[in-house]
């Protein structure tokens, strides 16, 4: 894996999209173009979250169509202390995976005891209750959100309102969550995982409890996914409810399955499309999302395994 | 007399009013082969569901060790010794033959929530599933993905995976069903070989397999017990011979 002699178009792809998304700052300041720079972060941060979302969904096989909820809980988990002009990043980003800890492991603890469209049904409803919660708190903004005056500070040791900075703090999320994202899906843990997804009954019959493993996986993802939105709080500088209601989470979706679920670096490649495509498409015509239904059709009929599907077939044919 | 290994008291299960475990009782002793026969759709495979707690008893009592199982979750069971194989096959399909005996191996070493190192690399793990292939003959296809093997050879793993747990009771639902008769004569082989040092709950329509292996043999016909005993006394039992055997054990 590591050694380039033996990289196939899969890759290729995943360490030229790493490089390119690490040098960019250099080019884009050549070309004095930041928002291209504003874009990158943007889709980074958002494939954190399709990576984390990818680890329930492509390697559990677990539906959840409340993935955004935990973008909302960490960015109110860096906005609402802020409110109170806490500013410590390590304790904002403590809370943002604290607190989506726990959400996940209370709403997982009912949702996993329900199957296929149940378990959908029943995670949009859980993410629709923190939606509709921080649209009733109009202490931190209600419905019209929150403004986020200052970004998370880290002691001096960095500091992310330097636009670089921030970019290369998210950059380097990225590549630590897919790092972990691997680590986790070949340790015992992601066997079980991986196991449970193709035949939880035989997984059962040998002897795994696997509603604990599920419960512990559905959690860590949850975790991942606050610190991404922990950084989008501190991109956007102001967070709406909004983005947790569950269109955002059917997007999350989007990227996942266009990109492959199950895969790794997918997730990136989906997200990345995804971005790019409603940048361009939205400058064209209103009806954007139109077209990514047609596109999400064509991907489910023809390149099952998404773009990664795709990539991992080119390298079969050389 | 100590404590039966597994005892089966007044069990009872019923589809929509119709008993497919009527009051059943069995005991099955430490280290016996003990076969349960009988027609389709006597109850066996039901029967078997209730022992590893995929069906939950109406009434009746399922004691193992001495403890009180009843309604104890399949993976409680799986833990304290107990393996099921399936009738119809139930495998991990996506995964390699290797992950698929692997993962019954470390289903019992310890706890899985290790998040690190990797378990293909885990010799541990690795060796052992390759033991356990080696035994049923399989060792050849472990880095085939399971989705892709032939019948026969899904019914070697099947029994791979019961095998891999090192349970101390092993409930087998017709292992040598859609087996090819070289590979069933080899199945019978293996099961000879783990006999009187493994207790097994046999079911098993070859009739052959059964005298060759089984200590004692239960019939059941609509979800009774007809008859218990050894090989012998089942053989010349007159209602056995009415209700199953027929010609066939002649
Ligand atoms: N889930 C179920 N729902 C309703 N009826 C069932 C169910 N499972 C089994 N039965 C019925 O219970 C009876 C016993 O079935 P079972 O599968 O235990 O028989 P069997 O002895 O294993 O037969 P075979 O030799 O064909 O495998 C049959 O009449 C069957 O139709
Ligand atoms: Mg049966």
């Amino acid at each position: 894996m590591l050694d380039p002699r033996l990289w196939q178009a899969r890759e290729w792809v995943t360490a030229l999209t790493l490089a390119a998304f690490g040098l960019a700052p250099v080019f884009t300041e050549l070309a004095s173009q930041p928002f291209i720079l504003d874009l990158i972060a943007r889709l980074m941060i958002l494939a954190i979250a399709a990576v984390s979302l990818n680890l329930i969904l492509g390697h559990g096989g677990m539906i959840s169509f409340g993935h955004a909820a935990y973008i909302g809980i960490g960015a109110y988990a860096v906005g609402i202390p802020a409110y109170y002009e806490i500013t410590n990043g390590f304790l904002q980003i403590a809370i943002a995976i604290g607190a989506s800890a726990v959400f996940a492991f209370f709403t997982g603890l009912i949702s996993l005891r329900t199957k296929g469209v149940y378990f959908i049904m029943i995670t949009m409803a859980f993410a629709q209750m923190v939606y509709f919660a921080f649209i009733s708190i109009e202490e931190y903004g209600g419905d019209d959100g929150l403004v986020i005056e200052t970004r998370s500070e880290f002691g001096g040791l960095f500091d992310i309102e330097d636009t670089t900075t921030f970019y290369y703090f998210t950059w380097v999320s990225l590549v630590a969550a897919l790092y972990l994202v691997r680590r986790i899906m070949r340790s015992r843990f992601g066997m079980v995982i991986e196991g449970a997804k193709g035949n939880e009954r035989r997984m059962q019959s040998i002897g795994f409890d696997t509603y604990k493993y599920r419960l512990t996986c559905y959690v860590i993802a949850g975790m991942i996914c606050g610190y991404a939105g922990a950084l989008l709080g501190n991109f956007t500088s102001f967070f709406s409810p909004e983005m947790m209601d569950w269109t955002h989470s059917g997007e999350l979706l989007f990227m996942v399955v266009l990109g492959g679920a199950g895969s790794l670096f997918g997730p990136v490649l989906g997200t990345a499309a995804f971005v790019l495509l409603e940048e361009f498409l939205s400058g064209i015509t209103i009806y954007w999302q139109a077209i990514f239904g047609v596109l999400l059709i064509l991907v489910v009929l023809f390149a099952p395994g998404g773009i990664d599907g795709f990539l991992g077939r080119l390298g079969r044919k050389r | 007399m100590t404590a039966a290994f597994l005892q089966i008291s007044n069990l009872y299960k019923s589809f929509g009013g119709v008993a497919a475990t009527d009051h059943v009782d069995l005991e099955v002793l430490e280290h016996e082969v003990h076969a349960v026969i009988g027609p389709n759709g006597a109850g066996k495979t039901t029967l078997i569901s209730q022992l590893a707690g995929e069906l939950e008893p109406d009434d009746g009592q399922v004691a193992f060790l001495g403890r009180d199982i009843t309604r104890l979750p399949p993976h409680a069971r799986a833990q304290l010794g107990l393996a099921r194989s399936f009738q119809i096959t139930s495998l991990m399909l996506d995964m390699t033959v290797r992950d698929n005996v692997a993962l019954a191996i470390q289903a019992h070493d310890g706890h899985s929530f290790r998040f690190w190192r990797d378990a293909r690399r885990d010799t541990a793990l690795t060796d052992r599933a390759m033991q356990a292939l080696a035994r049923v003959g399989l060792e050849g296809r472990a880095d085939t993905i399971a989705q892709q093997m032939s019948h026969g050879e899904h019914r070697q793993l099947e029994i791979a995976l019961a095998l891999a747990t090192d349970p101390k009771l092993l409930l087998l639902d017709e292992p040598m069903a859609g087996m090819g008769s070289e590979e069933a004569a080899r199945m019978v082989e293996i099961l000879r070989d783990l006999k009187g040092s493994k207790t097994m709950l046999l079911i098993e329509h070859d009739m052959d397999a059964v005298f060759a292996l089984a200590d004692r043999i239960t019939v059941l016909v609509y979800g009774k017990v007809i008859a218990t005993g050894k090989p012998d006394e089942i053989r010349a039992d007159e209602s056995v011979r009415r209700a199953y055997l027929g010609d066939e054990a002649g």
